[in-house]
């Protein structure tokens, strides 16, 4: 995901922000003595705000904060969070670095694209879900975890990652 | 030994602001602001405590302190909490920002007035969403109690703290690379020197401290300089340490003890780790995190867990991640998943890193899946000292060739029979092969 360019190009037209995330985005730009500072904090906003982070958001944000958009670009595709096109409902982030990978991530990772008929980096026909593998998110102590969007699911197994798949598919 | 970074955690609403006040919390800060300490003997405190800090590199923090130009020109001076822990195998700092984040907030708060600092951030990684709700929601309290803000107490101190979110890049914990991502840039760390106690953040002298090394912090005030170094296994090596135990042992977790707590006893111990799952043998120990040199079931006897101690087995006690391999895990495969990391994160900028990271999990690819030729046991070996030693801007490349160096050097009989028989000699993959 990291790796891949903005999906959808440009239509040209700006992608205003809604009232209360611009509200957000003036009280973030209190907290830095520069605008580019803000960049990163502003980036989230656009993504809690519309799920992922178009390259007419990218624009929008390279306006309010006065800066070139080929450096908001720069920024974006570096950091691995910010989704550069749109993701399932739930975003499935299995940890597979040494401690968790060493717990069986791997069988993990394997199980969940079996059962969800997706590989690396791609969402179910429906929408619901998109499974990455992720480097180490601190929860080595209890490996193999996993993320869900902002919730950290750990430590998992596969009968405890049936059952979570089945509650957030709405089957159980 | 009692528990003092981690006194609180467990407790029943051991974030709230009042459960912390009442446990004392805050009475190093009303102390200190209400002018118990200056700034100077603030920061002679902390070097005499010989707190050396925790995200890593052991500095003596006093000393990095000291570091700050005297006059700065009108220039602000920023201390940034790192908080990006990223490092396979550490898990420390979400501990201590989830459970008791006040802790955190008043050891960045006194830390700040020792350098006279008006404007702290706390970088925390994009992943912990939580850490970083439930720390907005301690600097909410903590500015409603007059704690933090202009004129703090009635006094002449300002300092205002902001919870700053990273987006997903490893790189973003080495303090420049922070920098630059504070900054709005890419985290790709900049030449040193100017070092950031000169040109830091937004060209401003900045401070950058590790959660674990500030949370210490207010314990110092509190208890006292004598009581602080008197914790660990020599006046180099002091204070409270938070160890962090992860893979096959039977009980993995934050522990802590004085610094200087010995290996075997972090695994074996009935207060700590409880020894290896299933009863096997140990093959290898990760000491400090992947960045650090893996030590065999031999050099794990008699290791004190402090910066000197594992420094003297040939590795580095790191962010104090200890991570721990039994005899079924086949070394090449776990330097391959530790080639991966580095791999994926490193920031591009230096061409030994950026070209190195890829062709050792290549290489390591290939040999652990059976294509390997005997000459890539060498060739990761002449990979790895072409990355090394001062050919990069930052340490990031000497991180990413511990695992795969250490492990050749150490465990090469296992390297070679993967080559020539093309598999691994144990571990499940093995088994599997054999049937």
């Amino acid at each position: 995901m990291s790796h891949t360019r903005y999906r959808i190009a440009s239509a040209g037209k700006p992608r205003p922000f809604p009232p209360e995330a611009m509200t957000r985005i003036q009280e973030t730009l209190k907290r830095y003595p520069t605008k580019q500072a803000a960049l990163l904090p502003v980036l989230w906003i656009a993504q809690e705000t519309f799920g992922w982070i178009s390259k007419e958001s990218a624009e929008e944000v390279a306006r309010i904060l006065e800066l070139p958009p080929s450096h908001v670009d720069g920024v974006l595709t570096f950091y691995t969070m910010y989704n550069l096109h749109p993701v399932g409902t739930h975003l499935l982030q299995v940890c597979t670095s040494i401690s968790c990978h060493l717990a069986g991530a791997g069988d993990l990772v394997a199980h969940c694209k079996k059962r969800l008929g997706i590989g690396q980096e791609e969402t179910t026909k429906d929408g619901r879900f998109t499974l990455i593998e992720v480097e180490c998110i601190a929860g080595c102590d209890r490996a193999p975890s996993m993320m869900v969007n902002d919730k950290y699911y750990e430590p998992m197994d596969e009968k405890k990652l049936d059952g979570l798949l089945d509650q957030l598919s709405g089957r159980a | 030994m009692e528990r003092v970074l981690l006194a609180r955690v467990g407790k029943k609403d051991s974030r709230a602001i009042d459960g912390y006040i009442a446990d004392g919390g805050y009475g190093a800060w009303k102390r200190v602001v209400g002018g118990g300490f200056t700034p100077e003997q603030l920061t002679e405190e902390v070097k005499k405590s010989g707190l050396r800090g925790r995200g890593g590199a052991g500095f003596p923090t006093g000393v990095k302190w000291g570091f700050l130009p005297k006059d700065t020109k009108g220039k602000p001076i920023y201390l940034l909490c790192n908080a990006d822990e990223s490092e396979p195998g550490t898990f420390k700092d979400r501990l201590l920002m989830e459970e008791d984040p006040h802790q955190v907030i008043e050891g960045v708060a006194l830390s700040a007035y020792a350098i006279k600092c008006q404007t702290a951030y706390i970088y925390i990684r994009g992943e912990f969403y939580d850490g970083a709700r439930i720390l907005d929601r301690a600097l909410a309290e903590a500015y409603a109690k007059g704690f933090l803000g202009r004129n703090i107490m009635g006094s002449n101190v300002t300092l205002d703290i902001t919870v700053h979110r990273g987006a997903g890049a490893y790189i973003c914990g080495e303090e420049t690379g922070l920098i630059e991502s504070l900054e709005g840039k890419r985290g790709q760390p900049r030449i040193k020197p100017p070092f950031p106690a000169v040109h830091g953040v937004f060209g401003c002298p900045t401070i950058v401290n590790n959660v674990e090394t500030l949370a210490c912090v207010p314990h110092i005030v509190n208890r006292g300089v004598e009581w602080f170094s008197k914790i660990g296994r020599n006046e180099k090596n002091t204070g409270p340490k938070l160890y962090c135990l992860s893979g096959q042992v039977n009980r993995p977790g934050v522990y802590e003890a004085p610094m200087g707590l010995q290996l075997k006893e972090l695994i074996f111990g009935d207060d700590f780790g409880r020894g290896m799952k299933g009863g096997r043998k140990v093959k290898a120990v990760i000491p400090g995190g992947a960045s650090a040199n893996m030590l065999t079931a031999a050099e794990i006897e008699d290791c004190p867990l402090d910066f000197d101690g594992v420094a003297a087995k040939g590795s580095m006690l790191g962010s104090a991640a200890i991570i721990v391999m039994n005899e079924d895990v086949c070394i090449v495969n776990a330097a391959q998943n530790l080639s991966k990391f580095f791999s994926h994160e490193s920031c591009g900028q230096c061409t030994p890193c950026r070209e190195g990271t890829p062709w050792l999990h290549k290489v390591l690819t290939r040999i652990e899946e059976g294509e390997g030729r005997v000459e890539d046991v060498d060739l990761l070996v002449r990979i790895c000292n072409q990355m090394a030693n001062g050919m990069t801007i930052c340490v990031f490349s000497d991180a990413a060739i511990a695992p795969p160096l250490s492990s050749v050097t150490k465990f090469r009989d296992e390297y070679l029979h993967h080559v020539e028989h093309k598999r691994c000699r144990v571990g499940a993959k093995a088994a599997m092969a054999a049937v």
